[in-house]
Parts: C-alpha cells; structure tokens; sequence
C-alpha cells in the first residue's frame, strides 16, 4: 500500500480531472457544434434550454439514457456490446499521455513541481498512435456485429479509411518529431519555448506548415470527420456503422467521436502550437494557453464539417493514398534534410 | 513478479483460446488480446519502443488485415467439419498425432530450459535502452537489412494485390460438345 | 522477487507450442496463419529477453525485422488464403488434395 503523500493525492486527482475535462469537453463540443452549425448557416440553434442552451447536452444525454437498448436478432451479442466499449477506451486512454500545462506546484502545495499529465511515457507520440490504430476495431467489430448491410458497409468503409491515412498521419508525426528531438510531447513542447527576433514564438508551425496540413488532414480523416464522413453520413449509408445502435451504446460512439477529436487537437496543438507556452502567462498557468489553442482547432474542425462538401469514397481514397502520402513522404524527406545542413 | 504472471497468464490463455476457438472473429480478437500482453511483458523487459510497435504493427495492423479478410471470406458461416467437435487427442490420425507432436515439443523445450540450473540468470540492471540507441544502430550496423525489408514490402504489396485480384478476363466455360 | 531470464523463456516456449499444436490440429486456414502469428510472437519474446540479458539493441532490432518480415507473409498468405477460397469455397485445408496421390 503506497504511502498517502500530497503527490499521490495530486496525481489522483488529475486523472478525475483530465477523465471529466473529456467528458464535458465532448458535451461542450456537441452544443458549439449546434451553435455554430446554426450561426453558418444563419439560425439561431438551441437557445432555449438553459442560458443561451448551454444544458442542451445534459437534456440530450439524459433524453438517450431514457431510451430502449435495442439489439438486433441475429447480431452477435458480445462483439454487438464490446464495440462501443472498444471505441470509447480508445478515446479516453489516447488522451492519458498527452500534457496539458506546464509544471505546477499548484500555488505551493506541493513540494515539488509536478507536470500536469496523466503519465510521461518517453515513447508518448508512439502510444498516441498505437491507440488510434486500436480505434480501429471498434467501429470494424460494430460494422460486422450488427449483421446488416449498411452497417457493414460503413465499417469497413471507415475502418479502411481510417487506416490509410494513418499513414499520413504517422509521416507528419515523423517531420515533427525530427524538429522536436525526442518522443516525449513534454519535451516536444518545451523545445517550442522561446521567441525569434523576440516577436514570432518558435512554434514548430512556422517551420513545417506542411507538416502541420497533412497531420490535420490526416486527424480530421482519422476521427471520421467533416469533408471525410462517408462512413456515417447521412445521405448516402443511413448511419454507418452506427445504425443499428440506440441509447447508451450510441452515445459512447458518439462520445468516442468527440473524444477523438479533442485528443487530435490536442496532440496537435502539443506538437506544431507550442503546448501551453503564450506570452502573459506563465508556464505554470499555461493550461489556459492550452485551451485556447486547443478550441481554436475545435472551432477550425466543426467550421469544416459545416462548409465543405463530402468527399465521396473513392475520391477520399485515392486523395489518402495518391496525393496525401507521397506529399507527407517527400515533407519528411525535405525536413530531414532541412535538420541535416541547418542543424536543430 | 506479479505483473509478469498477470501478462503472462493473460497470454497464454488467450492463444490457448485463439486454437480452441470455431469462430475465427473470436480467434482474432482474442490473438488481439494475447498481443496486448505480450506487449505489457515487452514494457517489463524494458523495451518500451518494441511494445508500442507491437501494438502499432500487429495489433493494429495485421490483425485488421486477418479481420477484413475473415469478414470477405464470410468465414464463421461455414459448417464445422464433425471432426473439429471431438477433443484434440482423440481425433482420427493426423491430426491426433498432431496434438501428440506439439505437446512432446512443450515437454521437450521445457526440460532442456529448466535442466541448466534451477535458477536462470537475473537481468543485469541496466537502463531502457531508448528509441535513439535503436535507431541508430538500425541505420548503422543494420543498415542493409533495413533497405532489404523496405523491398521486401513492396514485394508483399505488389504480390498480395496481384493474388487477391479478381480474374476479370475470364470469359466463362465453352459449352460441352454435344455427342 | 523479478522474473529470471529463464521465466520469460519459459513462456516463450509454452507459447510456441501452443501456436504448434495450432499448425497442426487446426482445419481452418485462417486458424493456421493465426498460429503461425503466435509463434512469431513467442520468438520475439525470447528475442527481447535475450537482448535484455546482454543488455544491448540487437534483440529489439532483430525483433523490429521479425515484424516486419510476419506482416509481409501474413499480406502475401491472406491474399493466397483469399485465391484459394475462390476456387473451392472451402477454407479447409483436406479440401485441396488435387496434388496428392
């Protein structure tokens, strides 16, 4: 039994808090979604529940708990129920190595600065995209077990999306993690400290603008997003792999999208954002920094859904494989060769 | 010591299922699970590089690969051969002696470890040798073998498209002559 | 009390015999191939922990190729899996005794 020491007291607590941080993170996201989606396309969206429909989440979350679990007969019964618990770990457990804030002693009562992440792996970027890789099967299994066409269809669909542009997504890390030196975000992020000329910070951005478009790009196919929702758009497939859900198991896929998307930003803002590091602030308080960075890429992502049109799956494909890949290819190719005569 | 057999336990278990399994989606899943032990057993031998890779490449990779192909081929619909209900060591011929022959191998392989000396020898304690000690001498020492497996892949590639590819200039059977 | 060299031996053998047993008892192609996976993956075991024994990098690489070399049998043994699933609709391997005499 380890001894009850104020550490260990603050490391159990920010697990709770980065655990419920998701959690409303992702039910912030679904109102700014509607909010936003209504404002693009000049409607006012749900205003009425709460101030300025601010517990519209918690009123649509509490209406999908009171709904009938279905399951299809002829479904298999365990990989029906494992499939959304398989998304929704993914979601959560990506976002246990990724910092949010530099170190802190919390104004002083711990003895001892503590950095502000759930666990500091010195492999951080590799265990990121090991568990987008595990995602995966989440929304495969859900295709199959549902044993209905549409369904099926979209999760092979997703799935072989998903792991196409993991590819990008992994060359992109690769460009950035040669500017960065190390595998652990931690120290990604602090070698993004400092200013040139003491005006422009020295984001990993402004040295790989590439970079940063193909990881976004990459992230947003990942996550099942914007102009890359075939799978589970409307209009063309029902719902995808998620027809045949309802209630709970629905919202966990809907919960592991979100999730998704706040890790990516995230992980984003860590690498090519500069983290927590903002002029005004310490770094102590750069956890502000952070979420500021982070909604903004939010507010990119949900921009996105809402004004470009879909791609179709063939396009999406050959787009992945043709043109996003060999363009990440030849950026890691040119960064490497950038850090070989310029030096890091 | 308690993780190990934890890890260890969840291996070997779940590759007894993998074998044991009719249904190759719960073989594959339970391979999945295996891997992920195996994986923890990789962090304990501090190699944390080749865990995360495990699950990247196999977990992640491979085995989305042995899925979609279980999922094309429809395969937990076929019907299980009368043999394959009947336990192992009583199965006709081959496949008994099959069954004989792995377990001799197990008795076999464990006798020649444990024979040396009841205690193996501790691990050094020597630090986790890290992601920029491997690459580099994988870029150095095995360099060559590193180009060789970069051909080795796009031989795989081109070689899996070319096999799975339908045969699109078949133009069907002539008809029979007539007597 | 840590695990000795020989514990993680140990395991790796147990493992290899179960992927065996699998190779052999097996009549599922698919189920082969898995069995195969398994006895890569017992030998990547016994790699690693030898590399860890001598303490230096060659277990990891030598294991980094192994994976390499599993994913392009298991891409270029599916794809056979699939050819041969064509003709005969059987993933049985008794069922392609054309060969035999």
């Amino acid at each position: 039994m380890p001894a009850i020491t104020p550490l260990l007291v603050a490391q159990v607590v920010i697990i709770v808090v980065v655990f419920h941080a998701l959690l409303l993170s992702a039910a912030a996201m679904v109102w700014v979604e509607r909010r936003l989606a209504a404002a693009l396309q000049q409607r006012s969206g749900p205003t009425r529940v709460g101030w300025q429909g601010l517990l519209q989440p918690f009123a649509d979350v509490i209406k999908l708990m009171f709904k009938e679990e279905l399951r299809p007969k002829a479904a298999d019964a365990l990989l029906f129920g494992l499939a959304p618990i398989i998304s929704a770990m993914c979601a959560f457990s990506a976002f246990a190595v990724v910092p949010f804030g530099g170190s802190t002693t919390f104004f002083g009562l711990l003895s001892e600065p503590m950095k502000l992440q759930v666990a500091d792996v010195n492999v951080a970027v590799l265990v990121i995209f090991a568990i987008a890789s595990m995602g995966v099967y989440g929304i495969v299994l859900a295709g199959w077990s549902s044993n209905s066409k549409y369904s099926l269809l979209g999760g092979l669909r997703s799935s072989a999306q998903m792991i196409s542009y993991e590819l990008s997504y992994g060359m992109a890390l690769a460009s950035v993690l040669l500017l960065g030196n190390s595998l652990s975000l931690t120290e990604v992020v602090n070698g993004q400290a400092g200013y040139w000329f003491h005006v422009i910070p020295k984001w990993f951005i402004f040295v790989q603008p590439v970079g940063f478009l193909i990881f976004m790009t990459a992230g947003v196919a990942e996550t099942n997003r914007a102009p890359f929702d075939f799978p589970e758009a409307e209009q063309e497939l029902v719902a995808g792999y998620h027809t045949e859900y309802s209630s709970m198991s629905f919202a966990m896929f809907f919960l592991a999208e979100y999730i998704n998307m706040v890790t990516v930003s995230a992980v984003a803002t860590d690498l090519f954002l500069g983290g927590w590091y903002g002029p005004f602030l310490p770094a102590s308080l750069g956890w502000i920094w952070f979420l500021i960075k982070v909604g903004a890429l939010l507010f990119f992502y949900v921009w996105m859904r809402w004004t470009l049109p879909r791609y179709r799956y063939d396009q999406l494909m050959a787009f992945g494989w043709k043109i996003l890949l060999p363009v990440a290819v030849v950026n890691l190719l040119a960064t490497a060769a950038g850090v070989l005569y310029f030096g890091v | 010591m308690t993780l190990f057999y934890l890890f260890g336990a969840v291996a070997v278990i779940a590759s007894l299922l993998v074998i044991a399994q009719r249904n190759p989606i719960y073989s594959v899943l339970l391979l999945i699970a295996s891997f992920g032990a195996l994986s923890g057993l990789y962090v304990l031998l501090q190699a944390p590089f080749v865990a995360v890779t495990q699950i990247i490449v196999y977990a992640g990779a491979i085995m989305v690969l042995f899925l979609f192909v279980v999922m094309l081929l429809n395969a937990p619909h076929e019907e299980t051969e009368h043999d394959e209900k009947i336990h192992p060591l009583r199965r006709p011929g081959p496949m008994r002696f099959g069954a004989v022959l792995a377990a001799v191998l197990l008795v076999e392989l464990l006798w020649a470890l444990t024979r040396a000396g009841s205690e193996g020898t501790a691990f050094p304690g020597a630090d986790v040798i890290s992601v920029r000690a491997i690459g580099k001498a994988l870029f150095t020492d095995y360099a060559f073998p590193f180009e060789v497996t970069s051909l080795l892949i796009i031989v795989a590639m081109v070689g899996a498209v070319v096999l799975a590819k339908r045969d699109t200039r078949r133009g069907g059977a002539p008809a029979p002559p007539t007597p | 009390m840590m695990p000795t060299l020989n514990d993680y031996l140990v395991l790796s053998a147990i493992l290899f015999a179960i992927g065996t047993a699998g190779v052999f008892v097996r009549r599922n192609l698919i189920t082969i191939l898995l069995s195969i996976e398994i006895m890569l993956n017992a030998v990547n075991l016994s790699f690693v922990a030898f590399g860890r024994s001598l303490g230096t990098a060659d277990g990891q690489i030598i294991v980094f190729f192994v994976m390499t070399v599993a994913a392009a049998e298991a891409a270029v043994g599916l794809a056979i899996v699939i050819g041969m699933f064509r003709h005969r609709e059987s993933l049985n391997p008794d069922t392609f005794t054309s060969l035999k005499w």
